[in-house]
């Protein structure tokens, strides 16, 4: 018997969720850390038997280590799971972020410590409400959250996909409305609440789509290998690419159903934005590449016009949303939905460059937020406000908290050298072959970025330093820096040698081209051993 | 024209192969700096400072070894690993050792490393001295990257980081909020010019499916014209950013808020002079479009007008040689747009500008020192007694800056002017109006300085310098002095055909009195007459800027008015559009979903209250958005 190593890697957190139960409350995140190392130690046993461009390496079919098992035989839905380099890429993404949350959320809930870390934010007479559960709850949704995430990124199956992408939706639904410290948590839980579950219900008219036409066409099954091999039709077709699009648009938020997020973001804790930003939202831009690409290659196309636009417009909207924006973790959110526009842009050029760019980019761009949300955190934990204007001349009381927000603000910004330069750099050259105007228009954002986050920095941590900042906002300790000390490696590393992970995910996206039945621009002047 | 030779770079073998050192000791010096913490604070100055020393020595083997091989095989091509590979596109990082990086690399080392030996005095005070020399020599890191890289994008990689170098240096006191305000103009301008860097090599992808200056070189005669055009274009606007070249000028004179020593590396010697050097690499993009080069020698004279104009107006000591090196750049830019002829001498008046004006600024820094930090002219005066080593130091950079016979710039600035005149009388002409102006500016900012009655300040007590700021004073000093002479005969037939021209048959002559250098010299005696005649040592000069309703000295007092231009243009309307589009956000776009729903849902106030009211109010209205999506994107495509 074969090992299944998918399954093992998704269910780990999920265990440990299960054995947070059991826990007290005071090992709970020693527990939930062991865990999410554990998990990160197997993923990377699983990436380790992961063969760089082995397997037939089409949409669907040739995915690496699957599994299959039926399982509604009548609906045609089996547990289907399966590794590509796409997938590999957000399993890894998942595995690193966790464990960072989990150490930066450390201190949440030690009220007792709280005094000796900082002063917490109660004693600021803000209002800030306590958590409704307790630290268990907590540390077992953030694991929730890890598994079903690591189910979508794995799964093969559509009906499989569909299922955790509503069940995702409950733990972060309590992250948000459970933990958030400010007195909106209900009503920005409930908004991200329908807004995913309205998505999933579109999607949902177009998965049965799918069962009917795959019902047509013979036997009913979910798998995305029948399914990528089916002809729907071009109006049908079209109309599922909606559905799924429709879905998609909301969860890796595209202007004009972005809404949601900057108030999730800002009624979240540092911990849950993280997983909510930096892992859930990534199932989004995974979609469309895996599904709406993967099954509706024609209407994929027919589609791009409208949603390059919508892209460059995200790309510009949200730029300028935060340059204007005071609340440091609704700022974070917005330069966020500026991030996914280019993600969206890349995988609808089309091209090689682009797509693997938009691939890498989830990756880089998980890692930028997660580091802005970790630094923060520790803000607003000092402090007690996510106002921007409650901070001024940090960098004199705690210089290597300003130097590690410079660093995280930087990548962001996508200074060469960093991770994000990289995947933006190709995001935007790739485009630029095949549509040189929206890349032009893209370009634009790297000044408008480059504004947003120094205008925050220079709000917070420059100019004389006043009293009360002095006093509240201290140094970062050794498990804070801890925290930010993988981020910071992987951010210097993957700007310098991206390889690696370009390694990756370039046969992925061969197989995603040749599947919609694309080639690259050729080079408008052929230069010989141009290298 | 006839066709370019394409230089085809020889691998690198022995030593060669190590030239990454050049760039990763002072990166690892940066990062143990940073990484150390307070327990470097002690050694920090001499670590930062050795850091460009053993590059420069290293530099300096290269030199001497290039010097010793046969001119085809003095390019020299490091391949060191693949960076980006993506469907076609193969993006390696390599390093290219040829005359034109060089010399770079020696500039960069050399006057950096003196530059650091004086801040080890001029810092020693300053209680984040292990942080500011951490900076220092990640800039001399990147500018190493910037000048040695075999590609465009990689080329690109030292670019933006010279300027997060020049953002923290320029903001290294940010407790000071014009300091942290001006750091981050800089940067936002030089992005500005980086956009048209990254849409340049874009164009370069897309055409060429590579950005390695060898492939583009190759293939740059094939190209339309329009994409020469373009990609000229776009270069230039990422000069500009870099350079302080009119229309991207505004930053420069601010950045003088950032403490002197950086002023003197990186906003005088070497980093603002990048974009001459990408314009000198670029010489055959722009060989392929007249109006591309035509465009650089237009901002080039423009730039060098505007900037001796503000060196004319200012009593600040630091943004007269600020504005003068703007207006420095100006000829170099100049030099680069009139193409083949002129590529060499944009590189031999940069180098010679490099010493002058690192000597200048370090002679001001040493005043300043004297003077508690004063920067302004009027709270000078009489110094040359009690600073004699700057004091002659800095007048061999005076001397040199305004073409004195046989100082440096006599010979590199007579040149640009000589070929600017051959190209067009117009060029020409202003370029030696300009170099009047230098003469008048220049003379002003020595006589307020050095001669004249004592102005100081309440408290103040002038001394000369510790020798450890001094001993690099006299060096750039000598280098200002005697630069020109000792490369004049040289400079020229070593640079090309790296450079895209051809060597001279003979050696200019040393004695270079042509008429155009004459009249010249006659102009810029003017220039020198007037500034002795408004401001010699029997005028008196009042402690307070006297207020003045000339044109010409308001304009020259605001920086020819570029902030208030961008203010109006650009920060006002942004400022608008944002608070526009976030008012929007808050009631437009989040308001309608609330707004629509309720009406749409009936719903009550007594819903609106309970949190389900939302819950129900968001179920319809996204259901209508959804459809509404569905139809436009379906109608997107129909239509």
């Amino acid at each position: 018997m074969t090992i299944p190593w998918l399954t093992i890697l998704a269910l780990l957190p999920a265990a440990g969720a299960v054995l947070l139960i059991f826990t007290g409350v005071k090992a709970a995140k020693q527990v939930a850390l062991a865990v999410s190392l554990i998990t990160f130690a197997f993923a990377l046993v699983v990436a380790s038997q992961f063969t760089i461009g082995g397997g037939q390496f089409t949409i669907g079919g040739g995915m690496q280590l699957a599994e299959q098992a039926p399982w509604i035989k009548p609906l045609g839905a089996y547990y289907a799971l399966g590794l590509d380099g796409l997938g590999l890429t957000l399993v890894l993404l998942v595995v690193i972020i966790t464990p960072v949350v989990i150490i930066a959320s450390w201190r949440d809930f030690d009220s007792a410590d709280m005094s000796a870390e900082a002063d917490g934010p109660s004693s600021t007479g803000a209002a800030t409400l306590a958590p409704k559960y307790d630290a268990r709850v907590f540390f077992a949704l953030v694991l929730a959250v890890q598994s079903c995430a690591l189910y979508l990124f794995l799964a093969t199956d559509v009906f499989l996909f569909y299922v955790f992408f509503e069940v995702i939706l409950i733990p972060m639904y309590f992250l948000i409305g459970g933990f958030g410290p400010g007195p909106r948590r209900s009503y920005a839980a409930a908004k991200f609440l329908i807004f995913g579950l309205l998505g999933g219900f579109v999607m949902l008219a177009s998965v049965i789509g799918l069962y009917v036409h795959s019902d047509r066409a013979g036997e009913p099954s979910y798998l995305l290998s029948t399914l990528s091999q089916l002809d729907f039709g071009t109006a049908t077709g079209r109309w599922m690419f909606v559905g799924f699009m429709f879905a998609f648009a909301i969860k890796a938020p595209l202007v004009p159903l972005h809404t949601w997020l900057p108030d999730a973001a800002e009624e979240s804790t540092a911990g849950s934005a993280t997983m909510m930003v930096g892992v859930m939202d990534k199932i989004g831009t995974f979609g469309m590449i895996r599904f709406c690409l993967g099954l509706f290659p024609e209407a994929s196309q027919w589609a791009t016009p409208v949603v390059l636009v919508l892209a460059t417009i995200s790309i510009l909207y949200g730029a300028i949303l935060a340059i204007g924006t005071r609340d440091i973790m609704r700022f974070i959110a917005y330069t966020s939905i500026t991030h996914f526009g280019f993600i969206v842009l890349g995988i609808f050029a089309l091209t090689s460059q682009s797509l693997t760019g938009s691939t890498l980019y989830m990756l880089n761009h998980g890692m930028a937020t997660a580091a802005l949300f970790v630094m923060a955190g520790y803000l607003i934990k000092r402090r007690g406000s996510r106002d921007m204007t409650a901070y001024r001349g940090v960098d004199q009381a705690a210089p290597v908290l300003a130097g590690l927000l410079l660093f995280a603000g930087l990548n962001t910004l996508s200074l060469p050298g960093l991770a994000s330069f990289v995947s933006e750099f190709m995001v935007l050259a790739g485009t630029f072959s095949r549509h040189p105007a929206y890349a032009v228009i893209s370009t634009l954002a790297i000044v408008l970025a480059a504004l947003y986050i120094l205008i925050m920095y220079q709000r917070t941590m420059t100019g004389p330093v006043p009293d009360d900042v002095k006093e509240k906002v201290t140094e970062l300790n050794g498990r804070e820096r801890l925290a930010m000390a993988p981020l910071v490696l992987l951010i210097l590393l993957l700007g310098v040698f991206p390889k690696p992970m370009l390694s990756i995910i370039e046969p992925a996206t061969q197989a995603t081209m040749q599947h919609v039945g694309v080639t690259d621009p050729e080079p408008r002047v052929s230069a010989e051993g141009g290298r | 024209m006839p066709p370019l030779e394409i230089v085809t770079p020889v691998p690198a073998t022995g030593f060669f192969t190590l030239a990454w050192l050049l760039i990763a000791i002072p990166a690892a010096s940066s990062a143990v700096l940073l990484l150390v913490g307070r327990r470097a604070d002690r050694w920090a100055p001499y670590l930062g400072a050795a850091a460009p020393l053993v590059s420069f020595a290293i530099g300096l083997v290269y030199f001497v070894q290039l010097l010793g091989r046969a001119v085809p095989e003095r390019a020299v091509s490091v391949p060191l690993y693949n960076w980006i590979s993506s469907g076609d596109w193969q993006i390696d990082v390599g390093l290219l050792i040829d005359q034109l990086s060089i010399v770079f690399v020696l500039l960069i080392t050399g006057v950096g490393g003196l530059i650091h030996v004086y801040s080890i005095g001029y810092m020693a005070h300053d209680e984040r001295r292990r942080r500011f020399f951490a900076f220092l020599n990640l800039f001399v890191a990147a500018m190493l990257l910037l000048v040695l890289a075999d590609n465009y994008l990689v080329l690109f990689v030292g670019w933006e980081g010279v300027g997060l170098a020049s953002y923290l240096l320029i903001g290294f006191w940010q407790y000071k909020p014009v300091a942290a305000t001006a750091a981050k103009k800089a940067f936002v301008v030089n992005r500005v010019g980086d956009m048209g860097m990254s849409l340049a090599i874009m164009l370069m992808l897309a055409t060429f499916g590579s950005s390695a200056f060898v492939a583009v070189n190759e293939g740059m005669p094939s190209v339309t014209d329009t994409t020469a055009l373009i990609m000229g274009l776009l270069l230039l606007l990422g000069a500009c950013g870099k350079s302080a070249q009119v229309p991207l000028q505004s930053w420069l004179l601010d950045a003088m808020e950032g403490p002197t020593p950086v002023s003197a590396l990186i906003h005088a010697a070497t980093m603002v002079t990048a974009g001459v050097y990408l314009v000198t690499r670029s010489n055959a993009i722009f060989a392929e479009s007249t109006t591309a080069s035509l465009a650089v020698a237009i901002v080039g004279t423009v730039t060098l007008l505007v900037g001796a104009w503000i060196g004319c107006a200012k009593d600040d000591i630091k943004r007269v040689l600020a504005g003068s090196t703007m207006s420095q750049i100006g000829y170099m830019m100049l030099a680069a747009g009139i193409g083949p002829a002129g590529y060499a001498y944009a590189i031999f008046h940069l180098l010679t500008h490099g010493f002058f004006k690192a000597d200048m600024f370090l002679g001001a820094g040493s005043v300043m020192h004297a003077t508690n930090d004063e920067v302004d002219m009027r709270h000078y005066g009489a110094l040359r007694r009690l600073m004699p080593i700057t004091f002659v130091t800095f007048a061999a950079g005076y001397l040199a800056i305004i073409g004195f016979p046989f100082f440096s710039g006599f010979y590199s600035k007579d040149h640009i002017i000589e070929v600017a005149f051959e190209s067009s009388a117009v060029l020409g002409g202003l370029a030696m109006l300009g170099a009047g102006i230098t003469g008048f500016y220049m003379t002003r900012l020595m006589l307020m300085t050095f001669f004249g009655a004592k102005r100081w300040q309440q408290g103040v007590h002038p001394h000369e310098s510790p020798p450890v700021m001094t001993v690099p004073l006299i060096v750039l000093g000598i280098g200002s002095a005697i630069g020109g002479l000792a490369l004049n005969n040289w400079i020229v037939g070593w640079l090309n055909p790296a450079v895209g021209g051809e060597a001279p048959a003979e050696a200019p002559s040393l004695l270079h009195f042509s008429p155009v250098a004459v009249v010249t010299l006659v102009v810029v005696a003017i220039g020198v007459g007037i500034g002795v005649w408004l401001f010699g040592p029997r005028r008196d000069i009042p402690l307070l800027q006297p207020e003045s309703r000339s044109f010409f000295t308001l304009a020259g007092r605001n920086d020819l008015y570029g902030d208030a231009l961008n203010e109006a243009v650009f920060m006002r309307p942004g400022q608008q559009l944002t608070s526009q589009l976030v008012r929007l956000e808050d009631y437009g776009i989040d308001g309608t979903v609330n707004g629509t729903a309720a009406a749409i849902g009936g719903m009550s106030a007594r819903l609106r209250r309970v949190q389900n009211g939302f819950v129900r109010s968001y179920a319809l209205t996204m259901t209508l958005g959804a459809a509404i999506v569905g139809v436009v994107i379906v109608l997107g495509r129909l239509g």
